[in-house]
């Protein structure tokens, strides 16, 4: 086989194999707690999508603001919140980086720019715009990067940010995690333009497709669209093409697509074109390969050791956070 | 009599509702291929056809609006929102448009619409899939509320809901989807609007309705091992609230105690509150005692649903207090 010459170095592809394999681990780990009822209500996966993160989290600075949907685990790793937060809040403890009240769907953490999963479709996509407003106000530098499905492009308030965020040049890019699918509705039976970058094109927002099954691409067009945004040229939009290996959450049998079809793309696994990737250039041995796999198992087997140590928050604790006001008068009666 | 679950009893309604009347039509996410998203309408694209079994984008306010205007023009639509929490995506057409319709057009247009899917919590799903708008939609005039206890009631009312002129909200649960219950073979309505004495009894009126009838009917078979006789009384529409059969049933228990899922805030219960003192204050021999939701979001913590939702004991202490126990 001959291997392509590569524009990036092996710290940059260890760092992506690395970061997706963290990804790819937890999402399987988290499937399994899931299974045991550790792990409760809604559970939405990544495992497939994992080059789109990367592909991100390579391309911007760490003072950029993520927003994303409830398929956020990942999202939030790539952040740099720590497993151990993560894990802690997907079982609802007091530990977790949303101190157990926001659950897999709602992780979040200040500190490292990340403004949360949402739960409502489409919900977050203004929101990421106003985010960017915030910046362009003060007149920092800041990005922000604004991730939503296939399905939740075909929500209204996707337009009506994607005109304010024109008109008003705001440096947002807007990301669409294109896998085929909103549950069990594929793309082709809700629209006529599957295009769905295309959508961009009707407000002369700079728009394109990028294949993100492949975590070189989606670094390229984050790069260059993240240049534009800081340069103060306004919003971009990605079409990120990707799949979910898995069902929409836990509890979907995706009996509305073939085994065929999943089989198709995981002959594409974007976390198996970097391993290969790193052992066919010899960057690293299959002892190196070896040692950053078990180093990630045990950080997530540590994640979950400190999720299980953990409490759940205190009763009392239910009041706490609702106003800024530690007195605010609740009616209890 | 036959059981079916609550899921099979509103497809019945769905079903021989859609084989009456041509003119009524299903629409909303997942309702068709995947055959709804818990299972309600299931089998109804194979009978009915994507013309009147119609999967939508995610688009509420799309697709809500789309609806009220298939209304206004002659059909009757039933709008599933996968759930209520998603449905304030698409509440501008339902409180601008279609609860105002008939009366903003002098009595020209109506809109015989159903809007229906799952309210309240259902376990840990976090502060934005735990909401409860019983008492928001109930707030508005032009709207009808209809929230069914069981799968006698779910068919029954359902059918009166997709034959009903006005628009119509119709709010039921995941958590009860699942629930069995008897429901006949033949053919039956139940009026809206009149609320349903489900146990008789004489020292305390349990006021509740939807799922939360399960915690009424709870503490009311509890108390009896106290020998407390509650009367327990569904509402099963919150707009129209059947005020008659609760003044009657408070004259003769003169306690009352009202358990809604929902923030305590301008709800269902502080209304039944307001009318009892104000329609049968005489008859009162304790101050209405009331068992809401928290005051709060719901957090994803396990800890905090538990606390958050009426519960049995909560229901008996509201009682016990209400009679000085
Ligand atoms: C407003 C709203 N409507 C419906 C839902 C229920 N729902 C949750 S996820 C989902 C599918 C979204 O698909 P997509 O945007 O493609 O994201 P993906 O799950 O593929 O990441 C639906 C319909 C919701 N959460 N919010
Ligand atoms: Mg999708």
């Amino acid at each position: 086989m001959v291997v392509k010459e590569s524009k990036y170095k092996k710290e940059q592809y260890t760092e992506w194999f690395n970061a997706m394999l963290m990804m790819r681990r937890f999402e399987e780990k988290s499937a399994q707690l899931y299974g045991q009822q550790k792990i409760k209500g809604f559970c939405h996966l990544y495992i497939g999508q994992e080059a789109v993160v990367a592909g991100t989290m390579s391309a911007i600075e760490k003072d950029d603001r993520i927003i994303t949907a409830y398929r956020d685990h990942a999202h939030a790793l790539g952040c740099g919140i720590t497993a151990k937060a993560v894990m802690a809040e997907l079982y609802g403890k007091s530990t977790g980086c949303s101190k157990g009240k926001g659950g897999s769907m709602h992780l979040f953490s200040k500190e490292h720019n990340f403004f949360g999963g949402h739960g409502i479709v489409g919900g977050q996509i203004p929101l990421g715009a106003g985010m960017a407003l915030a910046d362009q106000y003060r007149g920092g530098k800041q990005i922000t990067v604004c991730y939503m499905g296939d399905g939740a492009v075909r929500q209204g308030s996707l337009h009506e940010a994607f005109n304010m965020a024109m008109l008003w040049k705001l440096p947002v890019i807007f990301v669409c995690e294109n896998n085929g699918y909103a549950m069990g509705t594929s793309v082709e039976r809700t629209t006529n333009m599957l295009d769905i970058y295309k959508i961009g094109l009707a407000y002369d927002m700079p728009s394109k497709e990028v294949d993100g099954m492949t975590v070189e691409t989606v670094h390229e067009a984050m790069s260059e669209a993240a240049k534009h945004c800081r340069d103060g040229s306004g919003p971009v939009f990605l079409e990120i093409k990707t799949y979910r290996y898995r069902g929409h959450s836990m509890s979907d049998p995706a009996k509305y697509r073939s085994k065929e079809e999943v089989d198709e793309y995981k002959l594409q696994d974007p976390l198996e074109k970097v391993r290969n990737i790193l052992v066919s250039k010899k960057h690293l041995s299959e002892k190196d390969i070896e040692d950053i796999e078990t180093r990630i198992e045990n950080e997530i087997n540590e994640s979950v050791e400190f999720a299980e140590n953990s409490s759940y928050p205190d009763q009392s604790e239910i009041y706490s956070d609702v106003y800024v006001e530690n007195d605010y008068p609740f009616i209890t009666q | 009599m036959r059981t079916i679950q609550f899921r099979e009893a509103l497809r019945e309604a769905l079903n021989e509702e859609m084989r009456r009347d041509d003119r009524v039509f299903l629409l909303g996410e997942e309702v068709a291929e995947y055959n709804g998203a818990y299972k309600v309408s299931q089998g109804m694209l194979d009978e009915f056809g994507p013309k009147r079994v119609i999967d939508t984008p995610i688009a509420e306010l799309g697709f809500a609006g789309i609806a009220v205007g298939a209304a206004m023009n002659g059909l009757r639509p039933i709008v599933e929102f996968m759930t209520f929490n998603f449905s304030l995506v698409g509440i501008d057409p339902i409180i601008n448009s279609a609860a105002k319709m008939l009366s903003m057009s002098g009595g020209q247009f109506g809109c015989p619409i159903v809007f229906r899917g799952p309210t309240g919590s259902a376990g840990q799903l976090g502060a934005q899939h735990s909401q409860a708008f019983e008492n928001w939609y109930a707030n508005t005039p032009g709207l009808k509320v209809v929230v069914p206890s069981d799968p006698y009631e779910a068919k029954g009312l359902l059918k009166s809901a997709i034959r009903d002129d006005n628009p119509v909200i119709f709010m039921e649960s995941e958590q009860m989807y699942g629930d069995k219950g008897e429901v006949p073979e033949e053919e039956y309505l139940l009026p809206i609007g009149v609320a349903h004495v489900k146990k008789v009894g004489t020292d305390v009126t349990i006021v509740s309705f939807g799922k939360m009838m399960k915690i009424a009917m709870g503490a009311a078979a509890q108390l009896e091992k106290d020998n407390i006789n509650a009367e327990v009384i569904d509402l099963r529409s919150v707009r129209p609230i059947d005020y008659n059969t609760i003044i009657e049933s408070v004259k003769k228990t003169n306690r009352l105690v009202i358990v809604e899922e929902a923030w305590p805030l301008a709800s269902i219960s502080s209304e039944i509150a307001y009318m009892i003192q104000n329609q049968a204050f005489d008859y009162l021999d304790a101050p209405v005692k009331r068992v809401n939701t928290l005051d709060v979001p719901l957090g994803y913590a396990p800890t905090f649903v538990e606390a958050f939702l009426p519960s049995i004991k909560r229901t008996i202490d509201a009682v016990k207090s209400a009679m000085y126990i």
